[in-house]
């Protein structure tokens, strides 16, 4: 295996983090405890968390509106995002940023990002900073299947590839760019295969199989940190909920979203897979599981009894020079 | 130590200069910058001076804007030049969705100190694509900060203010102004803080509140109107955020009349922002109404009388300054 046990359990304590947050969020959606709008990941752990794996805490995120899972994965605190779910005062952002705006600039996470492909040249920026000042860091822009076909991407591989920053693009190709399905919206099957137009190395990966993403990433992030610039990875995976919660979902067949949940589901298969290199026990798996709900229920305690922001705080926090 | 007489154009690459030797952090980029030092000469002696800190990008607008936010957010200081202010659409998300958000979106988590330095303004028969004066655009969007500088001094005074600044900065300054000559200050400490105006030209009978080309109109216009008697005040804003509201509402508290003047076309301009705020805050002393001398509203059109007929002049100033001294 690419790891060590350690490592592993590491892995796998992430990944269950992921859903079950992810999963108490739709609740309290549903609820009307989360005010607007969220956008879950459930079935994306695999990308997340395999390639969060393979990063220092200085290196560099950024996410996307459907990004719960890379700022858990990149090691955000459940307490600070739950209640910026919330909209508390103690949340990432004092309540100003919510689901799509959560950011951790102390562990490198540069932020959700509401602008579809907005992370894009924002990362390039954060490459270009980590080459000027000559630091072996790495900087990570995840986006989504409907992103990859904006023109900013096309920007901001080439100049990532030109000036050999030390980037990795990493494409969640779960399929449904909205209510889009992305066969109909790329002329390319594998998305990967845009690298080659930008001189760079393209992996395509199952992405619902972490250990293969975490592998790739690895030799990725290997190449970057040694100065020989971007790569770009296609993590396929699955939209398994709507697209925003509430989604009706009117353009596509449930059987095929059962067929994912059930067949293909990541973390259960990390499951099966530590299970027969014994590396996980049923009895293990399910204190992880139990301890990871008492951090969960612990974070909601404090975000319940956090307070609200007073209303005139909205004045705050626009210019350091004001 | 005597002023000594420089180009804005001089201005500004001696602020540059002295600014990047002072801090290593920050650094230059955009299209066409080494080649000729900038479309404009306006980084002379810089890409010598400072390799590997003056960046020639291709052609890919919304990415150097982008690499301006994510620069900033990740311990630099990057001065994004954007070639032809026109072109800002092209980096419009990375300006008003990424780099104006990003701190109060975040919960004031981070700094975003980026000047982004855009050549604006109409008179070189440019035409509607290269000729506008777009200033307005950012002053309507939170979390930017937006100064244009006229003359020579205020140039290098606001440039170093700018680059100093720990938040996002649209710097316009007019093509046509470049090699407008004027005084400079040889102190590298001479900074001029951002949202404190100038009054450049005092006077009793009427307040002339601009800012950029617009300041030579008003000088001009000025001159003509003390040989008819009617002595007019100049107030240079050069930063429309922060507002130097004080200095504003000093003049006119003295002249009880206000006509502002502004390049940019006049429907939704700064100068609508600005008459409404001295109706608000000053109804009391006026004696007129405050009137607007702006451009027409239409793209800046290419053949020259009606390039001329669409910009405003300073017979324009004469003839609204008259107005609402009902002479």
């Amino acid at each position: 295996m690419a790891a060590d046990k350690t490592t592993l359990l590491a892995m796998y304590r992430t990944m269950v983090t992921i859903r079950q947050f992810e999963t108490m969020a739709g609740e309290y959606f549903a609820a009307g405890q989360i005010p607007g709008f969220i956008h879950l990941s459930i079935g994306q752990e695999g990308s997340s968390t395999g390639v969060c794996s393979c990063l220092r805490p200085d290196d560099y995120v950024a996410t996307t509106h459907r990004g719960h899972g890379h700022m858990i994965a990149k090691g955000a605190d459940l307490k600070r995002m739950v209640a910026e779910l919330f909209g508390k005062a103690t949340g990432y952002c004092k309540g100003k940023g919510g689901s799509m705006h959560i950011a951790d600039f102390s562990i490198g996470i540069l932020g959700a990002n509401g602008v579809v492909a907005g992370g894009l040249p924002l990362i390039c920026g954060a490459g270009l900073s980590i080459k000027m000042r000559k630091t072996d860091q790495v900087a990570v822009v995840f986006f989504g299947d409907g992103a990859a076909n904006r023109g900013p991407v096309h920007e901001a591989m080439n100049m990532a590839s030109i000036w050999k920053l030390p980037v990795l693009f990493v494409v969640e190709n779960n399929q449904w760019a909205s209510t889009t399905p992305q066969s109909s919206a790329c002329a390319l099957g594998d998305l990967c295969q845009r690298a080659a137009g930008y001189n760079m190395p393209g992996y395509s990966v199952d992405g619902n199989d972490v250990l293969a993403v975490r592998e790739t990433t690895l030799k990725a992030v290997a190449e970057a940190r040694k100065g020989e610039g971007p790569s770009m990875i296609e993590n396929k995976t699955y939209r398994v909920r709507g697209h925003f919660e509430g989604d009706p979902q009117k353009y596509r067949d449930q059987a095929e979203v059962l067929t994912w949940q059930e067949k293909n589901d990541p973390v259960k298969r990390f499951e099966e897979n530590l299970g027969k290199s014994q590396i996980l026990t049923k009895k293990t798996s399910k204190l992880i599981w139990d301890e990871v709900k008492t951090d969960l229920d612990a974070a909601i305690e404090f975000a319940k009894n956090s307070p609200f922001p007073q209303p005139e705080d909205a004045l705050q926090d626009l210019f350091v020079n004001a | 130590m005597s002023d000594r007489i420089m180009s804005a154009s001089a201005a500004l690459a001696e602020a540059l200069h002295e600014e990047m030797a002072r801090d290593e952090t920050i650094f230059i980029l955009g299209e066409d910058l080494t080649a000729h030092a900038g479309i404009f000469g306006q980084f002379k002696g810089i890409p010598e001076k400072f390799p590997g800190r003056i960046l020639d990008t291709p052609i890919s607008e919304a990415c150097i804007a982008g690499c301006g936010v994510g620069s900033a957010l990740t311990g630099m200081r990057p001065i994004v030049d954007f070639h032809f202010s026109d072109f800002v659409t092209c980096g419009m998300d990375e300006f008003c969705n990424q780099a104006a958000k990003i701190r109060y979106m975040f919960g004031g988590q981070v700094k975003l100190p980026m000047v982004v330095w855009c050549p604006d303004g109409a008179g070189l028969r440019a035409a509607a694509q290269h000729s506008q004066s777009l200033e307005a655009w950012f002053v309507h969007t939170p979390g930017l900060k937006v100064v244009i500088p006229s003359e020579p001094a205020d140039v290098k005074g606001l440039m170093k203010a700018s680059i100093r600044d720990d938040d996002p900065v649209m710097f316009f300054q007019h093509k046509r102004l470049f090699s407008k000559e004027g005084h400079v200050p040889a102190d590298p400490e001479f900074i001029i803080p951002l949202g404190q105006a100038a009054v450049k030209r005092a006077g009793k009978d009427v307040s002339l509140l601009t800012y950029g080309s617009g300041f030579y109109l008003c000088m001009t216009a000025a001159q003509e109107l003390a040989k008819e008697g009617i002595e007019a005040e100049v107030v240079d804003l050069r930063t429309l955020k922060p507002l130097d509201m004080e200095t504003v509402a000093a003049s006119v508290k003295k002249t009880f009349r206000a006509v502002i003047v502004h390049e940019a076309c006049r429907t939704g301009g700064f100068g609508a922002e600005l008459a409404a705020r001295i109706q608000d805050e000053l109804f009391d002393y006026l004696d007129a109404p405050v009137l607007r001398v702006a451009a027409k509203d239409v793209p800046i059109p290419f053949s020259p009388p009606m390039e001329d007929f669409v910009l405003p002049k300073a017979a324009d100033v004469v003839q609204a300054v008259k107005a609402v001294c009902y002479r």
